[in-house]
């Protein structure tokens, strides 16, 4: 072959390029590989509340940064009367309200959509340096006594931590231990007290993701930052491992809520957790996911739903002619008679398919006799078929088969030119061959519908077209192949008993 | 059990085909066909009448061209033009398969006398041309051509061996080498058409001789003609070496590299062309029991030097012939020995 080498450089390519950008539209708009993914969607709902004194008041909430193991998918917000603007403080998100008279208890409504996602990795940002806190007397003392304690039993930062919380948490242990923690916090404690030791380490507050909770505050937890990741701890239990439900809503700005202007301010928040299909959940965070089938208006959608799933079925026939041998009537014909059945359902497909076809084929024996000129024949075969479908769908509708209305998915067409050939194919090769023909054509076109109706093939056709390549690629390399085919083995079985077996006589 | 070994025994091993060379439709699609046949070329072969009149010009012997019909107006005025002709064969140009052929072989007063021997009007001879013209029997029903030729008579060597229909010679021709041949006898099943598959006898031909080596019909060994009894094993055709030259000519003429050469003789004329085919069939090889691949690629390893007609029909000659590649057996005729 002089063209080898170019040639399955194209199918490399055509393989790569499909795969890996279907690959990459994963990983980027988070469409999921399979249809029945589903995705558990967390709306979380901010409640602030304060009592305004009449003057202007300016409101931060600090929200959640972007972060390892969750996706905000929306934001939306209920606030009348203020003013809102996005706003960014010590890294980050905030939302900023605002009104230039205040006056009452008010309330203020912050809502999220957040998507748990193990594929969703935010890359750790390693610590600013913090100022080691100066303790007071006799405070230092303890904390250098309670460092002294944990330092010799510990390896690094996270055993440290470790220790530390497990010194403090032991209720009749250390006097030290119990003097700090009577003033201060103890996620602050445990804070300082590892600064203090040089281990890089903050404060934040999270937010425990249960199913209907309401009126929850933040908890405050310590993050120690070492191997180039932040491990949550739970001060009083030790280092959580398990932080699937655990969301991080404040971990470098100094508060979560910041009212200038109001009193009594508080923010406490309520969840719901709903499990919702993936595509939807990432159709809704990225749109139309960039360049893709969902830009079309619906109405295309739906058409191209059917034309995506048609290279399927061209590589159901190619597969069925080149390896398997199989002869169908028409080339493609078989593919259209699958896109059929996708609407009609299979044996209600199958059933009109023959009834038409068998009624068309009892009449166009009548207008063989009548000599016609091709076009007119075909011409009256549509205007037979088109009569037919008419008859049977008025006839099973007053019976009360509603499958018999299915017959109109079928292209009249392609039902005229199958009926002109079968019946060319009867008169000139016998019933026999219309057998094989007609046998052939449906059993590929079933293998196609059913190829076509596996919901992940669906799914993948119409989010992933570019897998199309992939498939155009198989199709380019069973185009090469000029081995045997399967029915070929049996056809030339004859050969075999031809040239050894006596003849007969 | 038995039931299973039956049915497994109609299927052999592709490893089984490829030890015995046999080619198969992808490849021959593939690896032939789409390789050594140009595109540009195929109306030369699909088209019968352009082949009637290429092959004229090039002075290979063929059946002569008496009149063409292309329009339906001129079926009106068609009686003139047969009246001096007491036989002769209306064809549609693109017929594929022997489809739309009409045999007149005599008149009789007001009748025409086809083959069969049964009588037909002249209106039924004006309506079979009407049915070609929009294209009854061509490919995808396209509007055709009708053309008149002169009848073939067959030479009475082969009376005894054909039902009905004209016996011919379907010779393989590769790059202008003659790599494979047989004959092909009508039955009476296959309706006096000479294609093996509705149920045609196929008797392979040694290369070398022009004698037959062994017949088969659905694909079992036979040994004698089913209706006339006749027994095909002494079979030889003669002027074998002009017959091979005629197919071979037909490259020039073509430029096809992969053709199939349909031959009739004449009992005047001898071996005259009927049609050439640019996709020709398989089962070639299960008639002569040998398979076309080594052929093939012993002719696309020699050196693509012009080499005279008369050279290539010689050269098939000698490394073609059928009996050598089988001469660990005694003779096809005979019960094979023992593997």
């Amino acid at each position: 072959m002089p063209h080898r080498g170019p040639f399955l450089f194209l199918i490399a390519l055509l393989v790569i390029g499909g795969i890996g950008t279907a690959v990459y539209r994963h990983r980027a708009f988070a469409i999921p590989f399979s249809p029945d993914q589903a995705q558990t969607v967390w709306q979380v709902e901010a409640r602030v509340q304060f009592a305004g004194d009449g003057s202007a008041t300016n409101i931060f909430l600090t929200l959640p940064p972007d972060q390892t193991g969750f996706r905000i998918v929306e934001s939306t917000r209920a606030s009348s009367g203020f003013g809102y603007s996005p706003a960014y403080r010590d890294g980050q998100p905030q939302a900023h309200w605002s009104k230039r008279e205040v006056l009452g208890e008010q309330s203020l409504f912050y809502k999220l959509e957040i998507v748990e996602d193990g594929d969703h990795v935010v890359p750790a940002i390693p610590p600013a340096t913090r100022t080691v806190p100066s303790w007071r007397e006799p405070y230092a003392t303890a904390s250098q006594h309670l460092l002294s304690m944990a330092m010799p039993i510990s390896a690094d930062g996270l055993s440290l931590a470790q220790q530390l919380i497990q010194i403090m948490s032991d209720e009749r242990g250390d006097q030290n231990a119990a003097l700090l923690m009577a003033e201060y916090q103890t996620a602050t404690l445990l804070q300082n007290l590892l600064l203090a030791a040089d281990v890089p380490a903050r404060t934040v507050e999270i937010l425990t993701l249960e199913d209907g909770r309401r009126r929850q505050d933040l908890k405050t937890y310590v993050e120690v930052f070492q191997d180039g990741s932040w491990h949550l701890f739970d001060p009083e239990r030790g280092e959580v491992h398990e932080r699937h439900n655990l969301l991080l809503w404040v971990t470098d700005a100094p508060s979560v809520l910041d009212v200038v202007g109001g009193r009594n301010s508080r923010v406490s928040f309520s969840m719901i957790s709903a499990v919702r299909p993936a595509l939807a959940v990432s159709q809704e965070q990225f749109g139309d996911f960039g360049f893709s089938l969902y830009s079309l208006p619906i109405a295309e959608q739906g058409f191209f739903k059917l034309i995506m799933l048609m290279p399927i079925g061209a590589l159901v026939v190619v597969f069925m002619r080149i390896i398997v041998g199989l002869k169908t009537s028409g080339t493609f014909m078989p593919i259209l008679i699958a896109l059929a059945f996708l609407q009609t359902e299979l044996v209600p497909g199958l059933v009109s398919f023959l009834l038409v076809v068998g009624t068309g084929l009892a009449i166009r024996t009548y207008l063989s006799e009548l000599n016609l000129l091709l076009i007119a024949r075909i011409a009256v075969l549509v205007l037979i078929v088109i009569g037919i479908i008419t008859v049977f769908s008025v006839l099973s509708y007053r019976l009360g088969l509603i499958e018999g209305l299915n017959i109109t998915f079928f292209p009249m067409i392609i039902l005229a030119w199958t009926i002109e050939r079968v019946s060319i194919t009867w008169e000139e090769n016998g019933p026999r061959e219309v057998a094989v023909q007609v046998g052939g054509s449906l059993g590929v076109a079933v293998l196609a519908y059913l190829m076509m109706s596996v919901p992940l093939i669906n799914h993948l056709a119409f989010n992933f077209p570019e897998l199309h390549m992939v498939i155009l690629a198989i199709i380019l390399l069973l185009g090469r192949y000029t081995g045997y085919r399967v029915m070929e083995l049996r056809r030339f079985a004859a050969f075999r008993s031809a040239t050894n077996e006596p003849p007969a006589t | 059990m038995n039931f299973l070994k039956k049915y497994l025994t109609g299927w052999v091993s592709p490893s089984y085909l490829k030890d015995n060379g046999i080619l198969c439709m992808n490849k021959r699609n593939g690896d032939y066909i789409s390789r050594y046949n140009s595109r540009s070329r195929y109306p030369l072969v699909d088209n019968k009448l352009l082949t009637k009149e290429v092959v004229e010009k090039a002075k290979i012997a063929a059946p002569k061209l008496i009149d063409v019909v292309r329009a339906q107006y001129e079926i009106e005025h068609i009686a003139p033009r047969l009246e001096n002709l007491d036989q002769f064969v209306v064809k549609p140009a693109n017929g594929s398969g022997g489809k739309g052929i009409l045999v007149i072989v005599a008149r009789d007063g007001e009748y025409f006398v086809k083959s069969s021997g049964v009588r037909i009007t002249l209106s039924a001879v004006e309506r079979h041309m009407t049915n070609i013209l929009s294209g009854l029997h061509s490919l995808g029903g396209k509007p055709d051509v009708a053309f008149i030729e002169t009848l073939v008579h067959v030479s009475d060597y082969f009376a005894d061996y054909s039902y009905e229909g004209v016996p011919d010679i379907r010779i393989i021709v590769f790059k202008g080498y003659p790599v494979m041949g047989m004959l092909r006898l009508a039955t009476h099943q296959s309706d006096g058409k000479a294609n093996l598959h509705q149920g045609a006898v196929g008797v392979g031909l040694d290369l070398a001789t022009g004698k037959a080596t062994m017949a088969v019909q659905h694909n079992q060994r036979v040994t004698h003609h089913p209706d006339t009894g006749q027994p095909l094993e002494h079979i030889e055709i003669a002027n074998w070496k002009q017959l091979l030259i005629l197919a071979a000519r037909c490259f020039e003429v073509t430029r096809l590299g992969y053709l199939g050469c349909d031959i009739v003789i004449d009992e005047a004329r001898g071996p005259l062309i009927l049609e050439l085919n640019a996709r020709p069939g398989l089962s070639v090889q299960i008639a002569n029991g040998v398979g076309l691949l080594p052929r093939l690629r012993c002719i696309e390893a020699l050196d693509d030097l012009p080499v005279s007609v008369e050279e290539r029909v010689e050269f098939s000659m000698a490394h073609f012939a059928t009996r050598k590649t089988v001469d660990t057996q005694e003779s096809l005729w005979a019960e094979p020995a023992p593997a």
